[in-house]
């Protein structure tokens, strides 16, 4: 009996003038354009320099920073306000004012001030703008002292040399986190929609009721509408894998298999909720909101796109019901780091969980009769 | 008064959905608070181990420094070299400072000595602010012992953040959030409504009563216009007395841009709506092809000039990304109009475009 | 000879709105059994709740010998549902329902393509066979929609107002086909406004605000009220509804 559900919905997908289509350009779309745009990567910070001074440190200085190849500089202007336009025209991030008597000051008092301005809108640009700007400074004021110190041979001065190192991801290519966390947004909004649409079409179109009239369990029905979404899920996985290696050269550090035994569950996951929306909603407009509303809510609770442990307490606790979670942890820990199954049993029971309890919620909102 | 009556029955069939109207209202609220308290890019409550074979006052001090910052927690003392490792693999750190051997008396006497900050840079943002982070700190420390020593050419900056002093994320976002929903509200839901009706068949019904198809449509998007007017205001209304977000700019231009959107969305979703011919296609389409691009390509999350410059030329053509720019200036940094005046003009020629080609596809379906 | 249907007592409410008011009735096995009445009497929801798609809100009864309230799904095993609005899968073609209809009811696989090929001979639809179901004229539909709903051979088949919107010649075929049906024994349990095809059945029931207000075969209905068609007894029946609703 189930086999005849399941060869009727394969054909209905197969048929669609859309979904196929949907199959193999989504994960494109996904694995080719996302990465490259969900980036916070910091690049080309937009500089302005005021220059009172005129002097040759304050030129040296300007210098120094633009040959970091950090800042980019949009203009060097004479007064403040000047500079100020330039941020509020959005052209710059930072200004670095370097005011009159900088030079003298140096070379009479032994030290000088800076202002640097950052446009905070975008905080970590210029968090992390005014820290890099900070540190070439610094390195500046090095810089002169040795310069005087070979001439004149004072007491040495204290050097704390400071070594980055980035383990996993070496080159910082946000690419590397980002694909596979896309992927499982990929799968999310697959394997979420296409069952959440599928019982509500059927009850616009009628057909559920005659479904209803038939001896099928509501098991078996809901097993027949699980079943090819959770094909779909593979396909669409197994293309942004190869995608991923074909395109950023990105190959997991652990087992493609813990993955794959991972993303079985999920997909059963996301399908239950989503048959469970199906099941109580009478339109898909009504479907489709309620699946856009929880689903932006899990997305952006996930640690997608900002760390879960920035979060406040009470985000984090709420953060543990969401399934979103568990499976980018995991992504991102096969991917990057090598873990292995062992490595992550909690994240598999939670999943798990999240899975038999859905799905039973779907088999029991189901109504044969009402 | 026919045409009344048709927006009335429009009103009445979405009042009568208390889900999408609960949903509809209550989606602004839920994500203005998870943005405004939940979300941020900031890097906090680091979890940072230490090596520290010297354990003298130099390290000492430090390490109470980088305790002492709201980026850091310490969450333990690691006492050899394979700790190291298995801290990362465990994921029990995010960052491990290694001191070098006999710190204060290398740094103090030879002047020199080493700090290795590893880094977990699985997250390759959080990797690079975390290092930069603790090498400030590092660095304020050394600052500190020239002031001491009064060692010349001392540099001292100082950091003024404009605009947002607290440098809450909230600011970033508020604008954003407005896009989103709009998006969703009048592009997407109208699609799907006016597709509904082709679906069921009844637009057919519709076409040939003696309401000309603009005042159809016009009925059609009213309720959509209303719910989204409605979410305008509770959005402000939120930020400003929740998130502490004021309106620095002029209100009238600020409602002036989101009328100018709101139209161009709506009009968006009338031209899906006349091209799908199902539902499911209508959803999808306006899924993929309107909401993860703008929640992706607008600014909303990340900022567009990271993009490569592909992305940033179809960026261009996403109405929200314009939106949020203007909303940023007006409502934010408290620009006059004339700075806006550009993302104005851009959304209007949009709204142009639009209408011209919902006007051409509603006469060909007809004849 | 067992029943096909009996019922007692009958009722559904939907909040303050009684639908169905305390029917009771029977149908024999291998009767064609009409349910008439004007729209919004009644009919599909008692027809909803035969089929076990519509819980009851008291009275019982029993359909292809198996309890209403407690067998709900037993009685699904044994009847054929065709319902008033076409509800095959249009993306699907027709050898395609008829497959996944007679795959839901068991069916064995074997027999399916044979009988499929049998079934469309009978009804002169052989050209038909691999269409898609949403390109079928209306008449197709319905004779389609009827086929697959006695396919596995069902004890009774409920049918929803099985002929509306189509020509009569069409209907008439359509009710050859019902005649065919029954002559296999199988019961026929059909709703319809169209009063001469009342004619055609065996018994009618009169449902009027809920309540089975005539039931008995056509040609004792019209001795009773002393008319020469159905649709002189129906038009009796509601102009005596009319006068005791003013009178109240």
């Amino acid at each position: 009996m189930l086999r005849f559900l399941i060869e009727k919905e394969f054909k209905q997908i197969i048929r669609h003038p859309f979904i196929p289509k949907l199959i193999f350009v989504f994960p494109c779309m996904v694995m080719l354009v996302f990465p490259w745009a969900a980036t916070f990567e910091i690049r080309d910070v937009n500089l302005s320099i005021v220059d009172s001074d005129r002097s040759t440190y304050s030129t040296r200085l300007a210098q120094k920073i633009v040959s970091s190849g950090y800042f980019r500089l949009t203009d060097v202007s004479s007064t403040y306000p000047e500079a100020l336009q330039s941020i509020e025209n959005h052209i710059s991030d930072l200004v670095l004012t370097i005011g009159q008597g900088f030079e003298r000051d140096l070379v009479r008092e032994g030290s000088a001030k800076l202002m640097i301005a950052a446009n905070s809108v975008n905080g970590t640009k210029s968090g992390m703008g005014s820290s890099y700007l900070s540190a070439i400074i610094r390195d500046f004021a090095d810089d002169l002292r040795s310069e005087q110190g070979q001439m004149q041979g004072a007491e040495a001065v204290p050097v704390i040399h400071i070594a980055p190192q980035y383990r996993f991801n070496p080159h910082l290519d946000y690419k590397v986190y980002m694909a596979p966390a896309l992927m499982v947004i990929l799968l999310t909004l697959l394997c979420g929609f296409l069952p959440a649409l599928s019982i509500v079409s059927e009850k616009e179109a009628g057909t559920i009721e005659q479904m209803n009239v038939t001896p099928v369990s509501k098991f078996r029905f809901i097993l027949a509408k699980l079943i090819p979404c959770w094909l779909i899920g593979f396909v669409a996985l197994s293309l942004s894998f190869g995608l991923a290696a074909l395109i950023y050269h990105l190959f997991p550090a652990g087992s493609l298999l813990t993955i794959y035994c991972f993303a079985s569950i999920f997909v059963l996951v996301v399908s239950g909720f989503g048959l469970v929306v199906s099941n109580y909603s009478a339109t898909m407009q009504q479907a489709m909101f309620v699946m856009m509303f929880f689903l932006i809510l899990f997305i952006l609770m996930s640690g997608l796109f900002t760390p879960v442990r920035s979060m406040p307490a009470w985000a984090q606790t709420i953060t543990a019901i969401n399934p979103l979670r568990y499976f980018i942890e995991m992504m991102r820990m096969v991917y990057l780091k090598g873990s292995a199954l062992a490595d992550m049993g909690f994240q598999m029971i939670a999943l798990a969980v999240f899975a038999v309890f859905f799905n039973l919620w779907a088999v029991f909102s189901y109504k044969k009769t009402n | 008064m026919m045409f009344l009556s048709f927006v009335k029955k429009e009103f009445l069939h979405i009042f009568r959905d208390p889900r999408t109207m609960l949903i509809t209202l209550g989606m602004p609220v839920a994500q203005i608070i998870l943005f405004g308290f939940a979300i941020t890019t900031e890097v906090k409550n680091v979890r940072m181990a230490v090596f520290d074979p010297s354990h003298d006052i130099s390290t000492q001090r430090i390490i109470s420094r980088m305790q002492a910052s709201e980026y850091f927690d310490m969450t333990q003392v690691l006492h050899t070299a394979d700790d190291i490792n298995s801290a990362f693999n465990k994921g029990k750190a995010e960052l491990v400072a290694v001191f070098s051997d006999r710190f204060d008396e290398n740094l103090l006497r030879a002047g020199k000595a080493s700090v290795q900050l590893i880094a977990d840079a699985t997250d390759p943002n959080q990797a690079a602010m975390l290092t930069a982070y603790a090498s400030n700190i590092i660095a304020d420390y050394r600052q500190e012992l020239l002031r001491e020593h009064r060692i010349p050419f001392l540099i001292e900056p100082e950091i003024q953040m404009l605009y947002n002093p607290q440098m809450k994320s909230a600011y970033n976002f508020v604008p954003g959030v407005m896009g989103l929903i709009l998006t969703l509200i009048c592009a997407m839901m109208t699609s799907i409504a006016i597709v509904r009706e082709k679906e069921v068949g009844t637009m057919e019904a519709l076409l040939v009563s003696p309401l000309r198809p603009v005042w159809i449509i016009l009925a059609k998007v009213a309720p959509y216009f209303t719910l989204s007017i409605v979410n305008i205001i509770s959005i402000l209304l939120l930020s400003v007395f929740v998130l502490d977000v004021p309106v620095s700019g002029s209100m009238f231009w600020l409602a002036v841009v989101a009328l100018m959107f709101i139209i161009v969305a709506l009009l968006l979703g009338i031209v899906i709506s006349s091209v799908a011919t199902t539902q499911v296609t209508a959803m999808l389409a306006s899924g993929m092809l309107l909401m993860m691009p703008v929640l992706l390509l607008s600014g909303m999350i990340f900022p567009i000039e990271n993009m490569p410059v592909i992305l940033q030329w179809i960026s261009n053509i996403i109405p929200a990304r314009w939106f949020i720019t203007a909303v940023r200036k007006v409502m934010i940094e408290g620009l006059g109009v004339s700075y806006v005046a550009k993302e104005l003009a851009i959304l209007a020629g949009m709204a142009v475009f639009l209408i011209a080609v919902s006007v051409k596809t509603f006469k060909i379906r007809l004849s | 000879m067992k029943k096909a249907i009996e019922v007692e007592n009958l009722t559904k409410r939907f909040g303050s709105f009684t639908a169905v008011n305390a029917i009771s009735f029977d149908v024999a096995q291998g009767e064609i059994f009409g349910f008439l009445g004007a729209n919004g009497a009644g009919k599909t929801t008692a027809m909803r709740m035969l089929c076990g798609l519509s819980r009851p809100t008291s009275g019982k009864g029993a359909v292809a010998g198996f309890d209403m309230i407690r067998q709900p799904e037993e009685i699904k095993r044994h009847i054929g549902y065709m319902s008033q609005r076409f509800s095959l899968y249009e993306d699907l073609a027709v050898w395609e329902n008829i497959r996944l209809f007679a795959g839901i009811y068991g069916v064995p696989e074997k027999e399916i393509a044979p009988r499929t090929d049998g079934m469309l001979a009978r009804i002169g639809f052989e050209s038909g066979r691999n269409t898609r179901v949403k390109e079928l004229p209306l008449g197709w539909k319905q004779k389609l929609s009827f086929a697959v709903a006695i396919f596995h051979e069902p004890k009774i088949v409920f049918l929803d107002e099985p002929t509306g919107g189509v020509d009569p010649l069409t209907r008439r075929r359509f009710w050859e086909m019902i005649y065919d049906a029954a002559d296999r024994g199988i019961s026929v349990f059909v709703t319809t406004h169209y009063m001469d095809e009342a004619e055609y059945c065996n018994r009618v029931s009169i449902m009027v605000d809920g309540r089975i207000d005539a039931l008995d075969t056509p040609k004792n209905l019209k001795q009773q009220f002393g008319v020469r068609s159905m649709d002189e007894v129906f038009h009796r029946l509601a102009r005596e509804n009319a006068l005791t609703s003013n009178a109240n």
